[in-house]
């Protein structure tokens, strides 16, 4: 070989490998060409588990002919009871496990979700407080979600007053007192359950267990607008979002207002879950499960978590109220039973690999 | 030989400077009021014993923990008028201790860099992966780059975040042990990286060091410093000195000359 047949042959190996190394920097980053791809798989799957949550329940109806027949009794169905559901189910799923993955990112920890901090709890004792007060008012649909929402707003406040040290949340003290705040709720409810009689019982267990029974169109759209509100600002927050797992010191010295993206996360995060709780009541895990699988699968960063677990979170919802409504047809499971079956195990395997790596 | 000054005033365009600067947390004062000028280019050390303050004046400058009294500029500008994110375009810190809650690879923490250049919402540039590519090609971590970060040594986690800080192309980078958990050929190595970037791009680098002999090594100048104030400021000779040094760090030592490289050597004098 001549010295220039040399060179040329360096240069082509050179060039090769720059190529290769490119190649690699792709996949080991955030690009728009994979988030793109992500958030329309995730979507294609929400369209799927949509159209099988529209077409299968307690009565089988057809697609074709409710569409074509708007007087038949399948397009009632379809329109009055299947499609209001599924939409309510996206749109519950959506903000629970876009609430979950904000939150984890706050506390810098995967166990963090709406129920664990306390939120969903006191929201649930609010609207059931309101249901047994107010029963003889009438009004109920209106004052119960209300009231709901207000308790949710109140104990998130009270949560990040106790949490606050020196004027700061500290993730780790956020993270005791939530859950110490969901069992101090989850105590009141149960306390009231035994005092009230027995007619309350059955509504009480759908404020526990979480339900998405019979919603109305305007409630799916009330969620859906304190929803897309609420995920606007925590996308204008999500590189934050990746400087905080670094630890406070280190986002601040990147540029974040460390305190302010706290407070920030916290209003939107417990406006978005106090709406949500109103309507569902409390629907556990999916903000832990969602969020979590879309890191192991898709990566950390918060600029396409976020989106992906606003349709992932939509269709697990989907999928498992759909679940919720066949197992036992007629009759119905609390979704909140499907979500926490799923998510109990779940929680241990994570916390048990949490454990492994902090001590490995 | 003369005893070295303890009013550093040799630079008049300081890269950053603290002026006679005070704190602590909560009552206890622990910095009784440090000067110290450093220019652009330069690698100043902090050495002292565990307690003498040296991480503290390190958060000081990094406008991490605010001084009780004095002052400290950066480029001729108060730290207190800085923005978060004007700051941390030109101030680069790396702590002793790094952890990342989730799994990120090593390309995205180097990229984090990156973020005080941009807004929330954008993607990183063609230049800034080229900016982060070079700052992993510096600490030799080209092959490390697609890997989650937890599955990485203490050493080579150390050195991405070296050069995370290298991303955010800093004007001063203040690194609290950057030679912790690392062997002698990375020492040998980031050192030199720094001796580069200081020349090349006027890099003001102050490092908090433990080892000694590190410190006569690389650094231009070296702060003694005991129990939060300043002992002596100036070149590695002048103040890494037998008495200094005895007295700081309550033990006798012994001073030598290594002989390939002409370096003050620092040996515990002890009895075995």
């Amino acid at each position: 070989m001549t010295s220039i047949e040399k060179t040329a042959v360096l240069e082509a190996d050179a060039t090769h490998r720059i190529g290769a190394e490119l190649a690699n920097f792709e996949s080991a980053h955030l690009t728009r060409r994979k988030a793109a791809l992500t958030l329309a798989l995730l979507g294609a799957a929400l369209v799927v588990v949509g159209i099988a949550a529209t077409s299968f329940g307690s009565v089988h109806i057809s697609l074709i002919r409710a569409l074509s027949d708007s007087s038949s009794s399948d397009s009632a169905i379809l329109y009055g009871v299947r499609i209001p559901r599924v939409l309510m189910a996206i749109v519950i799923g959506a903000v629970l496990a876009s609430v979950g993955a904000a939150l984890q990112a706050l506390v810098r920890n995967p166990l963090a979700e709406g129920g664990i901090l306390g939120i969903s709890g006191g929201g649930a004792l609010g609207a059931i407080l309101a249901l047994i007060l107010a029963s003889r008012v009438g009004a109920q649909d209106v004052i119960v979600p209300v009231a709901g929402f207000a308790a949710a707003l109140l104990s998130t406040f009270a949560v990040y007053r106790m949490a606050l040290v020196a004027g700061r949340i500290e993730p780790f003290t956020l993270l005791l007192v939530g859950v110490i705040f969901n069992a101090f709720w989850g105590a009141a409810i149960m306390i009231i359950n035994s005092v009230v009689n027995f007619y309350y019982a059955h509504s009480i267990l759908f404020w526990l267990m979480g339900s998405l029974e019979a919603p109305s169109y305007r409630e799916v759209a009330i969620i859906a607008a304190t929803g897309v509100v609420g995920f606007v600002i925590l996308m204008s927050r999500a590189r934050d979002m990746n400087l905080l797992s670094l630890g406070d010191e280190a986002a601040a010295e990147l540029g974040v207002e460390v305190d302010f993206v706290r407070r920030t996360i916290f209003v939107a995060t417990s406006i978005m879950i106090g709406a949500a709780v109103s309507v569902s009541g409390i629907i556990s895990f999916v903000g832990l499960i969602v969020p979590h699988m879309l890191r192991l699968a898709f990566g950390s960063d918060y600029r396409l978590l976020l989106p992906a677990s606003i349709i992932g979170g939509a269709a697990f919802m989907v999928a498992a109220d759909l679940a919720a409504r066949v197992i036992i047809a007629p009759a119905e499971v609390p979704v909140g039973a499907i979500t926490a079956l799923c998510g109990g195990p779940f929680f241990i395997y994570l916390l048990r690999r949490q454990e492994t790596r902090t001590f490995s | 030989m003369s005893q070295p000054s303890l009013n550093d005033g040799s630079h008049t365009d300081a890269a950053l400077r603290t002026i006679d600067v005070r704190a602590g947390y909560g009552s206890t004062e622990i910095l009784h009021g440090i000067s110290l000028a450093v220019g652009a280019g330069e690698i100043v050390a902090i050495v002292g014993p565990n307690g003498a303050g040296k991480s503290t004046l390190l958060k000081v400058m990094g406008a991490t923990l605010a001084p009780s009294a004095g002052n400290v500029e950066l480029l001729s500008r108060p730290l207190a008028e800085y923005d978060r994110r004007e700051l941390a375009r030109t101030l680069a810190i790396v702590a002793q201790e790094n952890s990342v809650a989730f799994q990120f690879t090593v390309l995205e923490v180097v990229l984090m860099g990156r973020a005080p250049h941009l807004g929330p919402w954008r993607f990183e540039t063609a230049r800034d992966l080229e900016i982060a590519r070079a700052a992993l090609a510096q600490f030799d971590l080209m092959s490390l780059a697609t890997r989650p970060i937890h599955e990485l040594s203490g050493g080579e986690r150390k050195r991405v975040f070296l050069a995370r800080a290298l991303a955010q192309e800093p004007g001063v980078a203040l690194f609290d042990e950057p030679t912790a958990f690392l062997d002698m050929k990375h020492v040998t190595d980031i050192f030199r990286r720094f001796r580069e970037l200081c020349s090349k791009r006027g890099l003001a680098v102050i490092a908090t060091l433990h080892d000694l002999n590190a410190a006569a090594m690389y650094a231009d100048r070296v702060l003694l410093m005991k129990d939060g104030s300043a002992v002596a400021i100036g070149p590695p000779d002048q103040v890494l000195t037998a008495e200094a040094l005895r007295d700081v760090y309550e033990t006798e030592v012994y001073i030598g000359r290594n002989p390939v490289n002409g370096a003050i050597t620092v040996l515990p004098a002890s009895r075995r």
